[in-house]
């Protein structure tokens, strides 16, 4: 009864080409019908690990494995990642006001990227464009299609950028930090359009910093610390049982509903390390209150329970 | 729209009006002008001096002498030169204006196509040797003064090595009109249009290349790849369109500076009767009639030209057709 895997990355490192490493280590499976949420405080690595799935990063190295629908994508060709780029897998931005070019409809983007990859017509693109707005919950989408990004609020905007990213289907939409620039009645309507295409049978990949949005939208979690994915898991039972010391703090650091959403964990005193200062062992371990001689040697993520892995001393065996 | 209109217009005949008043100003305020001794000549007698001052109308008060030239430039279009006597100016004007309009024309499409090519190319190949060339070459291109340049090649091709085969195709000095032969309008007009457009090409190319890679690191260029658009339409399409805002308008402005008579030294240089070397004749016998009717086609020429930029950047940029101008 297990679900096919849609997306699998395993080892997935990325350096700068003077060998700093960005991604140390990023583990981490979505299978069909999944929201796997990828949280962190920010600076840790999760645009990078979806620029990098989507195969955005050229001036990166990138080692490790990305399986797509069973297929590496590691190493294949720019022109047949570019097939897969907005058909096979989508991605949704932050910032539905600077993701769209502001000089052209949005009607007209989405077309565009209808005929990317489909050979239909201009009209048959535009019914499509249409009738994917009135999907996403857009009023009057005929009109809304003409008008330009800066015309519509953002929650218009960021639905409008959801029909661009689902126009072909994808098997995967990837959303990073699609709901930071929206205020908070708005972020629950996007969140819920998301958890939609999850039970349509996609598979979704939703960026955050927010233990709470993961908590109200995924399936699955994945906790990144440092360019390191620390710990992976069922959402309930991570929420309940949080076993690594950083998700944890995650959890103990959810803001309210509404009200001003901190940038620094109020819980824990420090930021992660920058990539090139990382500790040698345990990347957490500077500001770890668990921490013990053991953690100077560097844990691997290993499967503690059943689906549920994390990369500590303490679970060692 | 049709009060923006009137008063864009309003705005622009006011421009007009003042930059008319300050040459006027300027000109009877410049010793050693007073036109009625360069008339009159050196040594003449005195009643020759009154007669020529009440002649022309230099004994009354400037501001109706200034109405007068007006009347004469604008409304019965027979205004005469100062120095050469009873020469009618704006027939003068008109016939130059298709001489440096073709000039112009050329240098345009040299230095626009010129500029695309290599601003593009840096751009894509941005920190390589090929970019560090083109910037250097583009560096060059702006700094050599045209009167230079322009001495040079027809010192190149007029004699040096005007016999060779390179160079053979090259007509005399001068200007022919298109009515007249096509192509050797085209074949006059190749060499003075190319020495013309080089330091355009240089400044465009550049300011091509930084806007360009400007607008390649924003959002809505990574979205454009994350829709799985290609190398070629990304930089074409989505980023070019971000970024010939600044390009456009730039070009506006200088193309209608050249037509309003911009481009003198490369007509001087190349002897072609244009706008420009009728203005540099005229600033060089102080001929007030043929200053103002050459001043005031240029300031038309910029002036419409700035509207119609502005113009323009609504039609590119639709947040500024609202009005939300910057944002
Ligand atoms: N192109 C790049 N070159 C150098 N460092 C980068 C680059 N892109 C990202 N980084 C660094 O990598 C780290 C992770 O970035 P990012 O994935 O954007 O974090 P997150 O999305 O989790 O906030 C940051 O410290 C950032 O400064
Ligand atoms: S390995 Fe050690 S330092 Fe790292 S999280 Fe576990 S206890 Fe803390
Ligand atoms: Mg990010």
């Amino acid at each position: 009864m297990e679900a096919e895997v849609l997306l699998k990355l395993h080892h997935l490192h990325l350096e700068l080409s003077n060998g700093t490493a960005l991604l140390e280590d990023v583990s981490l499976n979505v299978r069909r019908g999944d929201a796997l949420g990828v949280v962190g405080e920010s600076g840790s690595g999760k645009s990078l690990t979806a620029m990098s799935v989507m195969g955005l990063l050229p001036g990166l190295r990138a080692s490790g494995s990305i399986r797509f629908e069973g297929r590496e994508l590691l190493g294949l060709k720019d022109r047949e990642w570019r097939r897969l780029r907005g058909a096979g897998m989508a991605m949704i931005f932050q910032d539905p006001m600077t993701a769209f070019l502001p000089v052209r409809s949005i009607g007209a983007q989405i077309d565009e990227q209808i005929r990317l990859h489909e050979r239909v017509s201009r009209r048959e693109a535009r019914a499509r464009t249409v009738a994917l707005l009135g999907r996403m919950g857009v009023p009057d989408p005929e009109a809304a299609a003409k008008r330009y990004p800066h015309q519509l609020s953002g929650g218009l905007r960021q639905r409008a950028m959801i029909a661009m990213a689902l126009s072909c289907g994808p098997a995967l939409l990837i959303a990073d930090e699609p709901t930071t620039a929206l205020d908070v009645t708005v972020q629950a309507q996007i969140l819920t359009l998301l958890c939609e295409i999850r039970d349509s049978g996609a598979g979704v990949m939703l960026i955050t910093h927010d233990m709470g949005v993961v908590a109200q939208t995924c399936t699955h979690v994945a906790v990144v610390y440092s360019g390191l994915v620390v710990e992976q898991g069922p959402v309930a039972a991570v929420m309940a049982r949080p076993l690594h010391p950083y998700t944890q703090a995650l959890l103990e650091a959810i803001p309210p509903l509404d009200g001003p959403r901190p940038d620094a964990l109020p819980t824990i005193p420090g930021r992660p390390s920058a990539p090139d200062a990382r500790p040698e062992g345990c990347v957490f371990a500077p500001r770890c209150r668990f921490v013990r001689p053991d953690c100077a040697v560097r844990p691997a993520l290993r499967e503690v329970e059943e689906g549920r892995r994390v990369a500590c001393v303490l679970y060692d065996a | 729209m049709i009060r923006g209109f009137a008063s864009r217009t309003g705005q622009m005949l006011l421009v007009i009006f003042g930059i008319s008043v300050l040459v006027f100003a300027i000109f009877f305020a410049t010793p050693g002008a007073d036109p009625t001794a360069r008339i009159a000549g050196r040594g003449a007698s005195p009643q020759v001096v009154a007669r020529i001052r009440a002649e022309y109308g230099f004994d009354r008060p400037l501001p109706v002498q200034y109405l007068k030239m007006m009347e004469k430039l604008f409304i019965s279009r027979d205004l005469t030169s100062f120095v050469n006597h009873g020469q009618p100016v704006v027939p003068e004007v008109l016939q130059a204006a298709p001489v440096t309009l073709s000039l112009v024309l050329w240098a345009a499409f040299f230095w626009v196509s010129g500029s695309l090519v290599f601003g593009i190319a840096s751009a894509v190949l941005r920190d390589s040797w090929v970019d560090r060339l083109l910037m250097v070459l583009g560096l060059v291109g702006l700094s050599i003064p045209v009167f230079w340049l322009g001495e040079v090649v027809n010192l190149v091709t007029q004699s040096r090595w005007h016999d060779t085969l390179l160079f053979r195709w090259v007509p005399p000095l001068g200007y022919v009109p298109f009515s007249q032969s096509p192509f050797g309008w085209a074949k006059a007009l190749f060499l003075p249009s190319l020495t013309l457009a080089v330091a355009f090409i240089g400044l465009y190319a550049r300011v091509l290349r930084s806007e360009l890679l400007t607008a390649m690191g924003e959002d809505s260029i990574r979205t454009a790849r994350a829709k799985g658009a290609g190398p070629v339409r990304v930089w074409l399409w989505h980023g070019l369109r971000l970024s010939w805002l600044s390009y456009v308008s730039l070009f506006g402005l200088d193309f209608a500076q050249l037509l309003g008579g911009g481009a003198l030294l490369t007509e001087v240089v190349f002897a072609l009767p244009g706008v420009g070397r009728l203005t540099y004749q005229a600033l060089a016998t102080l001929d007030l009639p043929l200053i103002m009717a050459t001043v005031m086609y240029a300031a038309v020429f910029v002036v419409v030209a700035n509207a119609l930029v502005d113009g323009l950047y609504a039609l590119l940029d639709p947040r500024i057709r609202e009005g939300r101008h910057g944002g």
